[in-house]
């Protein structure tokens, strides 16, 4: 997996947000249209794309997309 | 790794009931529209049917046990044996199940035992009434099930209250010796008790005037510690691993081919978590019936529900296998596989 491939499918859950707005580093709280609801399909993309389960705990601790790349990162490297 | 089949016996029938009100998650006043949009969009729940005050789980559970009662043509002196699954029940004691017992007129002379589980309430609901019958001691028996999850949501938390519906459910379990009978997977993991707890007024922390305070956790969810937390994030990550893992374990460990399995009954949650666990089994839309869009989750009752307001015309009709799969508060979760033969479904009960 690498980081580039994973901020597209960040990217994806969220509704009608162009794909310039999602960088690494990128704080994703604060991203238009951003909501629990959204955090659900983070979640789903985890385990369909990566085979990684995220538990709320993993998305409350992060900031950015770059944190969640690497929650995911060191799970499916566990 | 707990697995266990109950031979001699099976379901004859299965009746349900919800309250007739019934709240739109679009006109709620309780949600912004852009949010109520959203909502149903990820989560598939439209409206739900929402209790009165007056009304316990206890009175859906009893309008659907005598209507099936009714259109099974059994006498209420052959009953011999009645389960009540709710974490809803009248009062905190007695249990609700000998009350139930006494107003449908059953024999003193019944079994009755109240089970407190919420989301797999059905699955472990029917291997316990099934174990007590399997000998044929008990021919004719009740598993009553239901919630009525409104009453301890906070309107003003859009993480609980828009999502859950109030029903009652009725299935009547027979000897039938020589059957196959049930066959289950049945699992729990404490450890996640806090991602759908009601805090206060239990025991370890008995209701004070402090359990009423309304505290703001966050935007749009405000509530009291007397009422339900939801940790969706936490549910859903458990739901989407925990119940494709069950559905296998059952079809492995019972060898029967997922192909054989005619329709599968799961715990109705929300539709991107239900639509998770249908593709992570590969399973067809026509075999996964969903009853969210119009009940919501309606805990322990959702599995009995959707087979009643969905699938009734398959149902009533020739031989089927079904898998149940139920999976969330506790953690608790379950799976059942079972056959049913002509089974008799009245249409759904809405009580005043």
């Amino acid at each position: 997996m690498n980081i580039e491939e994973f901020i597209k499918q960040f990217a994806l859950q969220f509704d009608d947000v162009p794909e310039s707005e999602f960088q690494a580093g990128t704080i994703y709280r604060d991203i238009d249209g951003w909501s629990s609801l959204v955090a659900l399909s983070i979640i789903a993309m985890a385990d369909e794309d990566y085979n990684v389960k995220l538990t709320g705990d993993d998305i409350r601790n992060s900031e950015t997309i770059e944190d969640v790349y690497n929650k995911v990162y060191s799970k499916k490297h566990a | 790794m707990s697995f266990v089949q109950f031979n001699n016996v099976g379901i004859k029938g299965v009746a349900a009931c919800v309250p007739a009100a019934l709240e739109d998650n679009m006109s709620s006043p309780y949600l912004a529209l852009a949010d109520a949009e959203a909502l149903i969009k990820t989560t598939g729940i439209a409206r739900r049917h929402l209790a009165s005050a007056e009304v316990c789980t206890s009175d859906l559970c009893l309008a659907a046990a005598e209507k099936l009662i009714a259109s099974l043509g059994w006498q209420k002196d052959e009953i011999e044996g009645l389960v009540f699954v709710t974490q809803t029940p009248d009062y905190i004691l007695p249990a609700t199940s000998p009350m139930l017992q006494q107003k449908l007129g059953l024999s003193a002379n019944t079994f009755t035992l109240d089970i407190s589980l919420g989301c797999s309430g059905y699955i472990y609901g029917l291997s316990t009434l099934a174990a007590y019958m399997q000998t044929g001691m008990i021919k004719k028996a009740l598993l009553l099930v239901g919630d009525t999850i409104s009453k301890i949501c906070s309107p003003h938390d859009k993480s609980t209250y828009p999502l859950f519906g109030d029903a009652g459910t009725a299935t009547a379990l027979e000897y039938m010796p020589g059957e196959d009978g049930l066959k289950f997977h049945l699992a729990s993991d404490g450890s996640g008790k806090e991602a759908i707890i009601i805090k206060d007024g239990g025991f370890r922390n008995q209701f004070t005037e402090h359990s009423l305070l309304a505290q703001q956790v966050d935007t749009g969810i405000s509530r009291n510690a007397a009422q339900l937390v939801l940790d969706g994030m936490d549910v859903f990550s458990f739901g989407i691993s925990k119940a494709p893992e069950s559905v296998n374990l059952v079809l492995e460990r019972f060898a029967i081919d997922k192909e054989n399995v005619d329709l599968f009954f799961f715990h109705q949650a929300n539709k991107m978590m239900n639509e998770r666990i249908r593709k992570k089994l590969a399973l067809p839309v026509e075999k996964v019936p969903y009853s969210l869009e119009n009940f919501g989750n309606t805990s322990s009752a959702t599995i009995p529900l959707t087979m009643v307001t969905t699938s009734a015309d398959i149902l009533k009709h020739g031989k089927h296998t079904i898998l149940g799969c139920g999976f969330g508060v506790g953690l608790s979760w379950g799976s059942v596989i079972l056959d049913t033969n002509n089974l008799v479904i009245p249409d759904l009960i809405y009580l005043d």
